[in-house]
């Protein structure tokens, strides 16, 4: 899970914003980490922000808890929307529009032995390889990204919430499908209480 | 095609494509070093980070890759390739992948250069660092050590995919469309790890290596660039240090597992001075037959070389009392011993010349003999030794009477102190060189004894036999 997101948000953050009086900015410069995943033969390549880090860490663990909770067998979704926020007049508030979603289904296996866990390590090591080439065929045929934005207007494109990097501005969601096929409507209500929080 | 570009804009794409050329490589390379990369993000821009991302130069492999461009930009037809391949301890090598940087006729006249090429170029990198740890030879890179490192190799011009073997896989990994063509960057990779052993490579150039020994100095490391990297402020003047490459030959090479702050000079001189005084060492001892110093000795050397060294010094500053004097010129060393010889032989009409002694090299030996000095409480070990050889070998005009003599040499091993310890190294050694052999071992003893013991055994057996209500009583007891 960490590793597709943090594919994803690699390719969609940017070094920190910097204006310049003259109507021009300079950007910092985004560094990256090699991490080896715990339990699958796999390393992916993350921005270099431990706030980025947690934040991801967060909703990753938060969709973990709710896929384990939901009992075995049991299947879920997380998505990774990056949107933009339009300016709307008073009282209406923002809208947010989303201009790139990324949707993560994930099915939970349970394995009766150490052969299988083994076996299934490796085959999800691989499979999460093809994702990542996935991932990067998409990202690189640049269909869609929101232009770049003036002073007054960073916050309506970018996150700069965080001290060192610059992603566009995301959010994560997550649904839970359990054994008996009925939906929890987690999304539903995660995305009124963001829209009240606006 | 280009006269639609302003001279700005070409010179900006011209730019901008060279120093992608050799951030690329510098990512694919770094990526099979076979340890993690750890680069940090900063808010400030620094002006030397090319397409906003942290990525570090090493200077060897930016050499490499402006020798193979020398002077030329990846064009239609003209494509930099880098190839990965594996050798094995034994020399057996196989080719692993092959990354293109390639560009093809089809161009984007709109697209603007200075910022949507550049910021794609920036994506097309981040997506290379995703990628090189997808393929499978990231995972053998990371594994790589005793049994076999990996190598790379950069050339430009016509891509070379025949030594991938049957059934390669290519990957993507992205376009970026520019006035001038259109950048492709891809991966072709061998899927067939079956080992193929007694290949012969053909080749223009050499394979370069990454990894293998930390004290290999770098071919380049006399040359190295003073900028690293290029500012990435689009007004910044332009500087080109093609000419510091200039005369650079082919070599083999190889790039240090960790980017270690050990210069290369300070970790290539010290296996040769270690090297050289051990040589001394062995030299010096080739002529001694006394067993227990020359064990001692030998024991300390092997267990201790940087003791080698510094108890080479020692002397020679004792001796000489010249401190800059090299423990690497044997034959100077060997003089040091030789005039130190008067100072403990304790006969002042004896005249020891360097002839007479059982030395090597001791016929280079200068004739003349500086005076005595006083010996410091620095320990001398070696010339003790040096002193007892000499006077058992001694020939001088006293007759044969003086071959009785012997030196009562104190034995004051290096390192150890005459301090209110009860016991130090020397007094333990004395103490205990030489000890009787044991009893047991003896096979005259052994045999006596045992010999007895099988007299004396049906003794014993009827004495127990006699008294087993008492071994049985005690047997319950134990319970």
């Amino acid at each position: 899970m960490l590793a597709l997101l943090h594919t994803i948000l690699l390719h969609r953050s940017t070094g920190k914003f910097h204006y310049k009086k003259e109507g021009t900015y300079s950007i910092g410069t985004v560094g990256t980490l090699d991490i080896d995943c715990d339990f699958i033969d796999f390393t992916f390549v993350r921005v270099s922000s431990e706030e980025l880090d947690r934040v991801i860490r967060k909703a990753v663990s938060e969709f973990k808890d709710a896929l384990s909770n939901s009992g075995s067998d049991g299947m879920g979704q997380i998505s990774l929307e990056f949107y933009q926020k339009k300016k709307s007049r008073w009282p209406f508030s923002d809208e947010c529009i989303p201009w790139e979603v990324w949707s993560i289904k994930v099915n939970v296996v349970n394995l009766a032995n150490e052969q299988e866990r083994q076996i299934c390590r490796e085959k999800v090591g691989e499979k999460l390889g093809e994702k990542v080439i996935n991932v990067v065929e998409v990202i690189n045929r640049h269909e869609y990204l929101p232009k770049m934005p003036t002073q007054s207007e960073v916050d309506n494109v970018f996150d700069t919430s965080l001290k060192d990097v610059q992603p566009y501005l995301y959010k994560i969601t997550y649904q839970i499908t359990d054994s008996l096929g009925t939906s929890v409507s987690t999304t539903m209500r995660r995305l009124i209480k963001d829209t009240l929080a606006l | 095609m280009d006269s639609d570009l302003s001279p700005q804009d070409k010179k900006d794409l011209d730019k901008f494509i060279k120093f992608f050329a050799l951030k690329t490589v510098q990512v694919i390379v770094q990526a099979r070093l076979g340890e993690k990369i750890c680069t940090r993000s900063s808010s400030s821009p620094t002006g030397s980070d090319w397409f906003n991302l942290a990525i570090k130069d090493i200077p060897e492999v930016t050499h490499e890759a402006k020798k193979a461009l020398a002077g030329q930009l990846p064009g239609i037809g003209r494509s930099m390739c880098v190839e990965i391949s594996l050798k094995t301890s034994e020399g057996d090598s196989m080719e692993l992948e092959t990354w293109c940087l390639e560009m093809n006729e089809k161009c984007d006249k709109d697209i603007k250069v200075s910022y949507t090429v550049y910021n794609r170029l920036s994506v097309l990198l981040k997506s290379l660092l995703a990628i090189t740890r997808v393929t499978p030879a990231y995972k053998l890179s990371r594994k790589q050590g005793h049994d076999y490192v990996i190598l790379y190799r950069i050339y430009f011009g016509e891509v070379q995919l025949s030594g991938l073997g049957e059934g390669f896989q290519t990957v993507r990994v992205g376009v970026v469309g520019t006035p001038v063509g259109t950048v492709t960057l891809s991966c072709a990779y061998r899927t067939n790890l079956a080992f193929m052993s007694n290949r012969q490579f053909e080749r223009s150039a050499p394979i370069m290596g990454i990894i293998v020994d930390h004290f290999v100095d770098p071919p380049c490391s006399s040359q190295r660039p003073t900028h690293m990297g290029q500012p990435c402020n689009y007004r910044a003047p332009d500087e080109e240090d093609g000419g510091t490459f200039a005369g650079v030959q082919d070599s083999q090479e190889v790039c240090t597992t960790s980017f270690s702050t050990s210069p290369p000079s300070q970790v290539g001189h010290s296996p040769r001075s270690f090297s050289l005084s051990l040589s001394l060492t062995f030299d010096f001892f080739s002529s001694f037959h006394t067993c227990f110093s020359f064990h001692f000795l030998f024991f300390l050397f092997v267990c201790f070389p940087s003791c080698c060294l510094f108890i080479v010094r020692l002397s020679l500053r004792v001796d000489e009392g010249r401190r800059s004097v090299s423990p690497s010129d044997p034959v100077e060393s060997l003089s040091a011993f030789t005039r130190k010889v008067g100072a403990f032989v304790n006969k002042p009409s004896t005249q020891i010349t360097a002839a007479s002694l059982d030395l090597p090299f001791a016929a280079f030996a200068p004739r003349g003999l500086d005076s005595e000095e006083n010996d410091p409480m620095v320990i001398n070990m070696l010339t003790d030794i040096f002193c007892v050889q000499a006077s058992l070998h001694s020939q001088g005009s006293e007759g044969s009477g003086q071959q009785d003599d012997f030196v009562m040499v104190d034995f004051r091993p290096a390192f150890s102190k005459d301090d209110l310890l009860p016991m130090d190294l020397g007094t333990f050694y004395r103490e205990f060189q030489n000890p009787p052999q044991l009893a047991s071992l003896s096979l005259h003893i052994s045999s006596q004894s045992m010999a007895d013991d099988l007299d004396s055994l049906p003794e014993k057996l009827r004495v127990y036999e006699k008294n087993i209500d008492e071994f049985d009583a005690f047997v319950d007891m134990l319970q």
